[in-house]
């Protein structure tokens, strides 16, 4: 450890000209979090709240402290406009000459917008479930992956070289797990828990191969040393390709793109602070992220790199949209919904739309915080996630309906929301690529305009079943009331930040988010025909979702329409699931393994056993036949063969020396006459 | 500090051999006594050998604590031992787990008993075990490592499961049919040699070792079979299973914690260094069978119920990612490979450890009869799915370094070798992991979640107990700390895997100048 802190001092390097204040300490707060999880596991037993009080505590501190990072930063960010953010790192091992890898954190204005989010989101997400979970099984174990849940994504955030994010963002993947299963005496818990785990497992491994080929390209794993080889043409473009488009299968695994998106509506079987922190701050967010975070990367690569990564989110935005139309359950409406809306930063990072993304990131943090934890509160009240269990609400819970409503419409992009500002600019983004050629960028546009329809379509729907309308649950039973304060408190902050959160980044001269996180010397411009077009749109879908399902205007049923097949094909999530679970699970768990291990015993072990039973039944014969038949045979012969010999020379045996004296001389005589007459 | 500067290793390794001999010299009925004798011999060894891992300089590339003796004039067999950083870590993970081995038994003697003859075998494999990781000569390495087999087998044979005789024969005969071409090998060596030469210092001097390559390949082949028994690499591995499944509980962790490790060991030691060339010749073969053990091994746990067996297969394929960080021929390949082992050691022991315990209370294997067991024993549950996460390679624990950097090394072998068969290897271990995190998964939600079954309704189970603890701890802290701060390991291991390495891509002069000094 002395030695660990001595290179400490020797490596410590600044990118920028002066250090930071806050930023000095910026790594301090992972370390809170990660801590703040081994104090609960530790001792949270004990403790009145069990543990949700560490929890809580230590998210003040890291939310504290990504604030003054925050501020750090853009007061860098003001000094100079160029400024490319702070690195400090030790060695954390040499593992070859030449072969590095860092434990170290920088902080860019990237980085900085992210602690805000992480930190604001899994503050309110603790406090909440503080409330929302009292009572459960195991709460202290809750609590302490809730807290390493956080940590990691501070550690995905913060750090400076791609081995230390894998470490955080498998953390992450650890700690979802233990979460969605977290009601793991229920079968389908822990199957939700296992899908979420290995989906993601398989986008990772092309995470990790991209790491590879950047470590081997780049000679180290560091981010900032990557991105600037990256732009200089330091690696050869065929690579960055390669690199890029396996990068991009982690982020398609972690922001559950198609067509690895199956495991997050699943991951609903988690408690609902799970659901918010994933959705929002964390784990989903890790994806969007690493590929922001690398984006030189992407952007010096050949085109085809940001055009799959366009076409996928393009692909995802939509699908998943149509999907969040024909669903019941409450919470697999917003998974949905967030996975669509991920594609549609995943798209815009694709047509270069960077800063754009980004600010989706921030607004979108706010509104889905809000939505997933209104959700909670109103599934707290009606005990069940089905909106067939839910309607007429709003009376019973004015705060979380109207928050609720708030982040509905903030989702639905109408202005001046938060959501609208960000979703704006990413269409403008997309507009800009299809009229600079890109084919891609035409995609992106059109899945674009067509999902911002959908969303607000959904969204009435969704708003209607919830609150408006006839009471659907059972009055004997059901006593729908509001949440306690420190349910409705957060809330209220975050519906806030879902009205106001988007205004930091209002086009023009106002822009701060512009200045705070971008790419080159890209700037939002602002463009009214695609903001009438996209609202209007919007305002559209939400018409027809509420005309449908508030108003009852229109009458039909979709199965019994052209649209049948279609609407089956939705209910049936494409089928994707299926094909998954029959075409690779399945086959692969029960009939290859079994399959496998058949080899193992029959054949691999079978010869083995063959041998031995060969090398047995030789020495058996060897024993039976050879030893004791034919060699021990031959001796016993031999024996036989002497003793009767004896006997037939038992006549010559008499004792008497002159007749032994006249066979040797009658011997003697033989021999000499044999001499002589053969002349030998 | 000079008797440990001097005799240091050895004291390590015959000490233990000492406590056997002591043990076997006290009456029956004095178990007691017995179990001291055990606890002090591989203690002492232990505090040994951390006291040679603390006078090591960490970052020195050739061999320490060297010693020369005469042994065998008339074939010039001598008793040299010494460690390097590839040596260190592997001798002090053998005593660190043989004396918690020792802890564990003082309470759980395996039917049907005899403490006395157990703990002696026990310390008798210790020697062996210890021995094989110092031995610079190749007799002495072979007297090690033949050794070892006659206590496991006894382990096996007279302590172990129902199908015990079976399996202690099986691996017996195994890895003796091995260990022949092993040793004609060793012959081959000592004939081809000029001056004839067991010493494995001196066999890697420049032109010591005059040979045509066909003959060169040929002994290679025998030595690696030799290794390949003992790690063991696909499709030699099918005494393990029997052998895991049917030891008792501490002859499992023996034999997958530090036992197994003698043969990747073998690889790096004598195979590699002695015969460069013919080793770039067979590494792509190497790589190729490393990459089929990832994937059937996980394949394989994937259709046990048994939980022992399951964690017997989980073997193969992290041996699988241990031979293919080697295959590479690379310093971070051979990082990988001693970062694997000990890894390994430490998780596999544990999940050994839990397995007989959980057999102790719930008298069963059976995935289906332990359903439940967060519900009635938590800690103890805590602690498998602990040690299944650090098994699958999960970064911040043990398991991930290992891996990971296998993987990565071998998208870059060294130069000369078969880009397409190392990334295709890489692309089927990536596959792997995948896999192995499902089987792993799979044992948890069939072990820990769930309702619990039937059978273990009836019954209260006591939780992880004091003595397991004690037995455990260093070893969970160990997954834990190896994973945070891997220099632990690296330090040690970088520059010697480095020289070694070097060795192997054409610049054996200055081991030769090495070997003179």
């Amino acid at each position: 450890m002395v030695s660990l802190l001595a290179t400490a001092a020797e490596h410590g390097t600044e990118t920028a000209a002066s250090g930071g204040g806050a930023m000095e300490l910026a790594w301090v707060i992972p370390v809170i979090a990660m801590v703040s999880a081994a104090l609960i596991w530790a001792i949270g037993k004990r403790l009145p709240m069990r543990g949700a009080e560490i929890g809580v505590a230590a998210m003040i501190a890291v939310f504290i402290g990504g604030l003054l990072v925050f501020f750090d930063a853009i007061a860098h960010i003001n000094a100079d406009a160029e400024w490319h953010g702070f690195e400090k790192a030790v060695t954390w091992m040499n593992f070859g000459p030449g072969s590095t890898v860092e434990l170290g954190y920088m902080v860019d204005g990237l980085a900085a917008v992210m602690m805000v989010i992480v930190g604001f989101v899994a503050l309110m997400v603790h406090i909440y479930a503080a409330s929302y979970m009292k009572g459960e099984v195991r709460v202290t174990h809750f609590f302490a992956t809730l807290s390493l849940f956080t940590g990691s994504m501070l550690t995905v955030v913060l750090a400076n070289n791609l081995l230390m994010m894998l470490v955080g963002w498998e953390g992450m993947g650890l700690s979802s797990y233990l979460l969605i299963g977290h009601w793991w005496e229920k079968h389908e818990n822990s199957s939700a828990a296992i899908k979420a785990f290995l989906t993601t497992r398989v986008g990772d491994i092309g995470f990790m191969f991209g790491i590879f080929v950047l470590f081997w390209a780049a000679g180290s794993f560091n981010v900032a040393h990557i991105n600037e080889l990256a732009a200089d043409g330091g690696i050869a473009r065929g690579t960055l390709t390669v690199a890029a488009l396996l990068l991009f299968c982690g982020a398609v695994g972690k922001s559950a793109q198609f067509p690895l998106h199956t495991w997050l509506p699943d991951a609903m079987a988690g408690p609902t602070p799970v659901s918010a922190l994933i959705h929002a701050a964390t784990m989903v967010v890790a994806g969007v992220y690493l590929v922001a975070r690398m984006f030189p990367v992407f952007d010096n690569a050949f085109d085809v790199a940001l055009d799959v990564v366009a076409v996928i989110g393009s692909i995802t935005t939509v699908i998943a949209a149509l999907l969040a139309l024909v669903q019941q359950d409450l919470k697999r409406v917003l998974a949905y919904s967030t996975i669509s809306q991920l594609a549609y930063m995943i798209a815009g990072l694709g047509v270069g739309a960077y800063t754009a993304s980004v600010f989706h990131i921030w607004t979108h943090a706010w509104f889905k915080a809000l939505l997933f934890l209104a959700a909670g509160s109103v599934i707290h009240a009606v005990h069940s996630n089905n909106m067939t269990d839910m309607g007429g609400l709003f009376r019973k819970m004015p705060i979380t309906s109207i928050t609720y409503i708030v982040g509905g419409l903030a989702l639905a992009a109408f202005p001046p929301f938060a959501g609208f500002w960000s979703k704006d600019e990413l269409v403008v983004g997309a507009y800009e690529a299809a009229t600079a050629g890109s084919r891609a960028g035409t995609l992106t546009l059109v899945a674009m305009l067509l999902t911002a329809f959908l969303t607000a379509c959904y969204v009435a729907r969704m708003l209607a079943l919830t609150f408006f309308g006839k009471p659907r649950y059972d009055p004997e039973h059901v006593h729908p009331h509001e949440s306690p304060k420190l349910m409705t408190y957060p809330l209220i902050a975050l519906a806030a930040l879902a009205v106001a959160g988007g205004w930091v980044g209002i086009p023009g001269e106002m822009n701060q988010f512009g200045r705070w996180v971008h790419y080159g010397d890209e700037h939002a411009a602002f463009n009214p025909m695609i903001a009438i077009l996209s609202t209007g749109l919007a305002l559209a879908g939400f018409a027809a979702g509420w005309a449908i399902f508030r108003m009852g205007k229109v009458k039909i049923d979709v199965r019994k329409t052209a649209l049948a097949p279609f609407y089956r094909l939705l209910l049936n999530r494409y089928y994707l699931d299926d094909i998954y679970f029959k075409g690779i699970v399945r086959p692969v768990r029960d009939r290859l393994s079994a399959a496998a291990y058949w080899i193992n015993q029959k054949v691999l072990d079978g010869a083995v056993n063959a041998a031995g039973m060969v090398a047995v039944a030789s020495g058996r014969f060897a024993y039976r036949d050879v030893d004791q038949g034919l060699i021990d045979g031959l001796v016993n012969n031999l024996a036989r063969l002497t003793g009767r010999t004896g006997d037939k020379l038992k006549f010559w045996q008499t004792g008497n020396m002159q007749r032994y004296a006249a066979a040797m001389f009658l011997g003697v005589a033989t021999l000499v006459g044999a001499f002589v007459f053969f002349r030998i | 500090m000079n008797l440990v500067d001097e005799w240091g290793i050895t004291l390590a390794v015959f000490l233990p051999l000492l406590g056997a001999l002591a043990i076997a010299l006290t009456p029956k009925g004095t178990e007691g006594i017995q179990k001291l004798l055990a606890l002090g011999s591989t203690g002492a060894a232990l505090v040994i050998g951390l006291m040679v891992a603390f006078a090591f300089e960490h970052g020195e590339p050739g061999l320490q604590f060297e010693k020369n003796l005469q042994w065998i004039p008339s074939i010039d067999a001598n008793y040299h031992v010494g460690i390097d950083g590839i040596s260190l870590p592997l001798i002090v993970l053998s005593l660190l787990v043989t004396f918690l081995c020792i802890v564990y038994a003082y309470r759980h003697i395996p039917e049907p008993g005899n403490t006395k003859a157990f703990l002696a075998l026990i310390l008798l494999l210790e020697t062996g075990m210890n021995g094989s990781f110092i031995a610079l000569d190749l007799i002495l390495f072979f007297v090690f490592w033949e050794l070892v087999l006659v206590p496991m087998y006894f382990l096996i044979g007279i302590w172990g499961g129902e199908n015990r005789q079976y399996a202690a024969i099986k691996f017996f005969l195994y890895t003796l049919f091995g260990s022949v071409f092993m040793l004609l090998g060793f012959l081959a060596l000592y004939f081809q040699s000029d001056p004839h030469t067991f010493d494995m210092v001196r066999l890697q001097g420049a032109g010591v070792l005059n040979l045509p390559i066909g003959l060169a390949n040929l002994i290679f082949a025998g030595l690696a079979l030799g290794f390949a028994v003992k790690v063991p690499m696909w499709p030699f591995h099918t005494w393990l299973p029997d052998a895991h499944t049917q030891a008792p509980t501490i002859g499992s962790v023996l034999l997958a914690a530090v036992m197994l490790k003698m043969g990747t060991y073998g690889f790096m030691r004598i195979a590699i260094p002695i015969l460069p060339e013919p080793a770039q010749v067979f590494a792509p073969l190497i790589a190729i069978l490393a990459a089929i053990a990832i994937v059937y091994g996980a394949l394989c746990c994937l259709a046990q119920t048994n939980l022992k067996r399951m964690i017997a297969f989980s073997s193969v394929g992290h041996m699988g990612f241990v031979m293919l960080g080697i295959a590479t021929l690379t310093p971070e390949g051979f990082n990988a490979a001693v970062f694997g082992m000990v890894a390994h050691g430490v998780v596999t022991g544990m999940l050994f450890f839990l397995a007989g315990s959980i057999k102790e209370r719930y008298h069963s294997y059976e995935m289906p009869e332990l359903a439940g067991m967060g519900l009635k024993i938590p800690r103890m549950a805590g602690l498998l799915a602990f040690c299944a996460i650090a098994s699958l390679g999960l970064p911040g624990l043990a398991g991930f370094w290992g891996e990971v950097m296998a993987l990565l090394s071998s998208y870059r072998p060294l130069e000369g070798l078969n880009l397409t068969v190392f990334r295709s290897a890489m692309v089927v271990g990536g596959i792997g992991t995948v896999l192995t995190a499902g089987y792993f998964l799979w044992m948890l939600q069939r072990v820990n979640m769930g309702k619990a079954s039937e059978a273990s309704l009836k019954h209260r189970y006591a939780d992880v107990e004091r003595l397991e603890y004690a037995a455990w701890v260093p070893l969970l802290a160990l997954i834990l700390v190896l994973g945070l701060y891997p220099r632990l390991i690296m330090d040690t291991t970088t520059s010697s895997v480095t020289r070694l390495t070097e060795t192997v891509a054409g610049e054996r002069a200055e081991v030769a100048q090495a070997a003179e000094r």
